[in-house]
């Protein structure tokens, strides 16, 4: 279970505050989506949670499953269950993407005192979990998201989801750059791993992504804060009205 | 190079250890050589071929000493099957090595070779070397010249079915080592050289490699990590037409390194390509390390790539000086020169003198020079997936690094360099 609690986050090296009290708790086996208009701090969120540098948080707590997160180095979190898709993925040109995605699994498995896969094990499995993705061995032997499209890229981040089984997945913009074929597959590859006990903050601008990836709860984010809840019924009300609304509402 | 009487001093009493005696053709190329060394004169630090280079102890009557590195790991191309051949602090040590037999194959040492009145290797020996003397003095490759007696004459008359493997040993802790070596690729055949080791505390080697038509050539080299040797290497390349050439070096720790590569592309639709990744931490031992680089284009559709990495930290150096010369005539020629650095810290530095000079009109030349740190971004996206901090950053240096190692052709030999690299970054992250 992700527990945040009055969550404030500034910039380190600007006086600006992003978040300004997000609270928010996703239980075990639930799909949260965090919907808002842009700047208003969802993207942030994602990066606090997984612990990128540059944020300082100045007030507030995050916990999963009781443990305090944000005490916790980004590698530390993603041996303990947190994983982030990315909107952008990296491309780490010479470092072979199955080599890349080895490593990591090898190295969560290893800060939890689990053996270590062999190459002969780490392929099976890969193979596996890359079929249903339509990932071809093409892409898994090429440098990491070297060359890849918008839509392989975030295949790409689904496949190392699936691969490293987090409690929690946070998918920061996933749909962005997809057309609606490769959405469709990246929400197959979502929904596969759905299986009533990990949990899912899905963060979009858009509410097409919650067509196929079917929310138990939607938040819409704005300036900072949480600023309503409610049912899948809200994201659809976001896409009939726009956010427009809803923040005069809110305000 | 106007010399002061000091100076001369110094260059009088290295040619005072000059060979005397052998065959009437090393004594031409070596009295030739000593004529071009004092009319250029031995370098000094307001040269401007010198100006990130101390060459003082390179030339110094002083050989600074350094301790030869236990050896922690098997040797570089141990799994290689290879023709050994073994020198000893410069001496070559035929006890140790191969006998010195392969098929398409000719290797004798350059001793006996100076014996003979005539030899084909006049036509190589000094003188690819006193051709790259134009427009730039290269005088430590003119004393070597005129000083050398070790070396191997090697002339591939074939596809050589076996690499030629150069294993330099350094034992005693002030040696001074001289070697020369003189490679022929005759039309249509084919070599691999391997060279690795220290060689020496200081080390002064001259490699002259001559592709006939067609002919091919592979080099690829590990420097040795002994932490305090000195080493300036010459290698003068002549190719003929459709001729290829492929070096790459890796040179890891080294208080001082000096590696220069001339390269002339004489017959059309030759290929060129010179590489090399160096990696310095200057923590404990100084690092010092500069790839200076000559290309000539001559001839029409001939490719050159110059790709050189550097990862630097601790104070320590790297300097790349390259250049692409494009003769009038030279047209349709491909030119690509690529020099980078990562620097891990603050107080590493990196030098960097990227020129192009184009006398013909149809040619296609590009140059790039970058340095910088670590991408945040990369770096948190392999955090982000579990992987430890050190060993992220281990990661990001060797695809750093990539484009550098991807020039060498053979996969064995290309792996066998790359897990030495990864050694040599888990030893410093642990």
């Amino acid at each position: 279970m992700l527990e945040i609690k009055n969550l404030h986050v500034k910039l380190e090296d600007e006086d600006k505050e992003i978040l300004k009290g997000v609270d928010l708790v996703v239980e075990d086996g639930r799909v949260h989506a965090i919907m808002g208009p842009n700047g208003s701090g969802k993207s942030t969120l994602s990066y606090v949670l997984a612990g990128r540098e540059g944020y300082e948080v100045t007030e507030g707590s995050v916990t999963l499953d009781g443990v305090d997160l944000l005490s916790l180095e980004p590698e530390e979190r993603a041996a303990l269950g947190l994983f982030l898709a990315f909107q952008y993925p990296v491309e780490i040109p010479g470092v072979g993407n199955m080599t890349f995605m080895r490593t990591a699994v090898n190295a969560q498995r290893k800060a939890r005192g689990e053996p270590e896969l062999s190459a002969a094990e780490f392929l099976k499995l890969v193979r596996e979990k890359a079929k249903a993705l339509k990932i071809d061995a093409d892409m898994l032997k090429r440098p990491v998201n070297v060359g890849f499209s918008g839509g392989e890229k975030k295949r790409n981040e689904i496949l190392q989801m699936a691969l490293l089984e987090p409690k929690l997945c946070i998918l920061d913009e996933t749909d962005s750059g997809l057309d609606v074929d490769a959405m469709r597959l990246v929400a197959e590859g979502v929904n596969a791993l759905r299986d009533g006990k990990r949990s899912f903050l899905v963060i979009t601008h858009y509410q097409r992504l919650l067509d196929h990836i079917v929310p138990d709860v939607v938040h819409i984010m704005a300036n900072g804060r949480i600023i309503r809840t409610g049912g899948p019924e809200l994201a659809l009300e976001v896409e009939r009205h726009g956010y427009a609304d809803i923040l005069e509402e809110a305000s | 190079m106007a010399m002061p009487e000091t100076a001369t001093d110094a260059l009088e009493a290295r040619l005072q250890a000059a060979p005397s005696g052998g065959g009437a053709w090393i004594r031409a190329a070596r009295a030739a050589a000593e004529g071009r060394l004092r009319a250029m004169g031995l370098p000094g630090r307001r040269d401007e071929y010198w100006k990130y280079t101390d060459p003082t102890s390179l030339i110094s009557p002083e050989v600074a000493p350094a301790e030869a590195l236990t050896a922690d790991e098997a040797p570089v191309f141990d799994g290689i099957e290879r023709l050994r051949v073994v020198f000893v602090d410069g001496r070559l040590d035929a006890a140790a090595s191969d006998p010195l037999a392969l098929e398409y194959l000719e290797i004798e040492p350059l001793s006996q070779v100076a014996e003979v009145d005539i030899h084909w290797a006049a036509e190589v020996f000094g003188q690819l070397e006193a051709r790259g003397q134009d427009p730039v003095a290269r005088p430590l490759a003119a004393l070597n010249t005129a000083l050398a007696t070790e070396g191997l004459v090697i002339r591939a008359k074939g596809v050589v079915p076996r690499p030629v493997s150069l294993v330099y040993v350094h034992e005693r802790p002030s040696s001074d080592a001289m070697i020369h070596h003189v490679v022929r690729v005759e039309p249509g055949a084919e070599l691999t050289l391997l060279e690795n080791g220290p060689a020496a505390a200081r080390f002064n080697k001259v490699l002259e490699v001559d592709v006939a038509d067609g002919g091919r050539f592979h080099h690829v080299r590990a420097q040795g990590r002994d932490h305090d040797r000195q080493a300036v290497t010459h290698l003068f390349a002549r190719l003929g037409a459709e001729a290829l050439f492929k070096s790459f070096t890796l040179t890891v720790n080294g208080a001082l390194t000096r590696n220069e590569a001339v390269v002339e592309l004489l017959g059309d639709d030759a290929v060129a390509h010179v590489a090399g990744a160096a990696a310095g931490d200057g923590a404990e031992h100084p690092f010092h390390q500069d790839d200076t680089v000559f290309v000539t284009h001559a001839a029409e559709r001939c490719e050159s790539r110059q790709v050189f990495k550097k990862v630097l930290r601790n104070g320590a150096v790297g300097v790349f000086q390259g250049k692409i010369l494009v003769r009038p005539g030279a047209q349709k020629t491909d030119g690509y020169q690529i020099s980078q650095a990562l620097l891990l810290d603050g107080d590493a530095e990196f030098y960097a003198k990227p020129e192009l000079e184009i006398y013909a009109d149809d040619v296609k030349c590009s140059h790039g020079s970058t340095s910088g740190g670590l991408d945040p971004d990369a770096l948190f996206y392999l955090r982000s997936r579990g992987v430890p901090e050190a060993e992220a950053q281990n990661m990001l240096v060797l695809s750093f690094l990539a484009e550098a190692l991807a020039e060498i052709e053979d996969p064995r030999l290309r792996e066998d360099l790359e897990a030495r690299l990864e050694a040599w970054l888990r030893r410093r992250t642990r």
